[in-house]
């Protein structure tokens, strides 16, 4: 699997740390409790496109945002996460 | 038919023409007492517990493919208790019990095999880690045993000891601990199963649930809909997907795994060794073949196959712990998907569906919890209680901060 940093270019997947879905949006300090959680602990974890971040730790230190199917790995987009949210 | 020794006799001299299909290849009815969705080792054992110990006989496992083709066929292996935890040791402990009856009790030789494993440590902090799970091990009665450098020498003389980098300082052995042959313990469970009367029908996918006013009323499968007032799901890796078709969002990831086996080799290794140093572990299979492997590959995956990288990894881990180890070939190598959990421990409990009871989360160390597994959740399905041992895999522990988190690495899936 390769990854296509913007900034970089093409590189092995081992360069790169997995963070994990880019979905999820830290609630307000105020919110409930259970936004909490669901931001925390519970993941959509789909079997298909799959929108996920990933930083360039043996690069150029960028987050991106990886575009990918998690049936094939096939990555259909990548972009620098800044900006995203 | 009973297997035994008088009947492998019998049948050789009768050129083996007695010998039935373990089980039946059964087509779904209309309605069950109790669904089980998943025919791994989990979904099979807990129809096998429902019905032995509770007496409860209408009971269909559902496998949208063929049984032994999940994680039950593609794992390494391997059994143990060695946990810290005090959520988890009792339930584990349970579990290597019931592996250590387990052939007797459901007439299968399934080639438990209690070789030991050895954990290896290579500094001081690692040294008093394992001194520290030692001492919680025998304080919930199992057994442990610290081994400094010249006993693990005397054992498994070929490691590379003064490794300049990773030297071996000594280990914790669980001399308990060991190998099971892996789709013997499906088909072993399978057969015992429909012996007492369960339905295991294969090619049979869940594709939705029946609920009436919160609660589960049966299934909807490619085979036709089947009706069901308690239906438990089994679905290691697929967790998420399925539970999702009910409307639950889960606290899981799905990962791939990988797994090597070399080329039959003269018996080397006796027990299974696990590297501290990097993630490696290693065991000799009965058939020659050193089987191993590593870390999970670590993003989301539900390929069943892993990338070049992580064999990389796996492989230097490999030469690191014993050089030798790079003039075996290797044969063979594949990749499972399990359900990767937030705190790395599994998920034994209700839902909040009536009647839909979850079993999920078993990380890469859901093989040797079969039997306990399948235990607790036959006793949470009959009896609506949790069981004793597994009072502590609840699905409500995220929200209670109560999690059970063994290597203390937070809310990531790919680090436990
Ligand atoms: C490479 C690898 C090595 C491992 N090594 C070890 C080890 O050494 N020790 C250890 O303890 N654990 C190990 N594990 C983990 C262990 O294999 C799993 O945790 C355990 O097998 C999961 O339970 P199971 O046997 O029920 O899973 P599975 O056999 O995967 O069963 C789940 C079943 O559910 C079925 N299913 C899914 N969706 C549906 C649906 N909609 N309808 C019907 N059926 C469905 C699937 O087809 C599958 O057969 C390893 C895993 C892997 C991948
Ligand atoms: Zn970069």
């Amino acid at each position: 699997m390769r990854i296509h940093c913007p900034h970089c270019g093409p590189r092995g997947h081992d360069e790169f740390v997995h963070h994990g879905d880019a979905a999820p949006r830290r609630p307000q300090a105020d919110a409930p409790d259970a936004a909490f959680h669901d931001y925390v602990y519970l993941r959509d974890n789909p079997a298909g496109p799959y929108r996920e971040l990933w930083f360039h730790a043996a690069g150029c230190h960028s987050w991106l945002v990886v575009e990918r199917d998690t049936r094939t790995h096939e990555i259909r987009s990548v972009t620098f996460a800044r900006g995203d949210a | 038919m009973r297997y035994s020794a008088f009947r492998l006799f019998t049948e050789a001299l009768r050129g083996n023409r007695g010998w039935q299909p373990a089980w039946r290849d059964a087509a779904p009815r209309r309605a069950y007492d109790a669904v089980i969705v998943g025919g791994g080792g989990h979904g099979l054992a807990t129809a096998y517990y429902l019905a032995k110990v509770h007496g409860l006989r209408d009971i269909a496992v559902l496998e949208k493919g063929w049984i032994g083709g999940g994680n039950i066929g593609r794992n390494t292996t391997i059994i143990r208790s060695n946990y810290l935890l005090p959520g988890n040791t009792p339930f584990y402990e349970w579990s290597l019990k019931l592996w250590e009856g387990l052939e007797q009790d459901i007439n299968y030789n399934a080639m438990v095999s209690q070789r030991g494993v050895l954990n290896l440590h290579h500094n001081d902090a690692q040294r008093d880690a394992n001194v520290r799970r030692g001492n919680a091990m025998r304080l919930q009665g199992v057994d442990a045993e610290l081994l400094d450098a010249q006993d693990v020498r005397r054992m498994l003389p070929f490691l590379d000891f003064d490794n300049a980098r990773f030297p071996i300082r000594g280990g914790l052995l669980q001399p308990r601990g060991g190998t099971v042959r892996h789709d013997a313990v499906a088909w072993g469970y399978a057969r015992a199963a429909d012996r007492l009367g369960v339905d295991i029908i294969q090619n049979c996918e869940v594709t939705g649930f029946r609920i009436q006013g919160g609660a589960v009323t049966g299934v909807e499968t490619t085979r036709g809909p089947i009706a069901a007032r308690k239906v438990g799901l089994a679905c290691a890796g697929n967790s998420s997907r399925v539970a999702a078709l009910a409307g639950l969002k889960l606290p899981i990831e799905s990962h791939v795994l990988q797994a090597f086996v070399t080329e039959g080799l003269k018996p080397l290794i006796p027990g299974v060794i696990t590297f501290g140093a990097g993630h490696f572990y290693i065991s000799q299979s009965d058939k020659g073949g050193l089987v191993f492997g590593g870390d999970i590959d670590g993003y989301n995956s539900y390929a069943q196959r892993g990338n070049l990288a992580t064999v990389e990894d796996v492989c230097e881990g490999g030469m690191a712990l014993m050089p030798m180890i790079g003039r075996a070939r290797l044969l063979r190598s594949w990749g499972g998907i399990m359900d990767m959990s937030m705190d790395g421990s599994p998920i034994i409990d209700h839902t909040p569906v009536e009647g839909l009871y979850l079993n999920a989360g078993w990380c890469y160390g859901g093989f040797k919890a079969t039997p306990g597994s399948g235990w607790c959740f036959a006793h949470l399905m009959a009896r609506d209680e949790h069981h004793p041992v597994a009072t502590a895999y609840r699905l409500d522990r995220f929200a209670a901060g109560r999690v059970i988190d063994e290597k203390g690495q937070g809310p990531h899936p790919n680090r436990h």
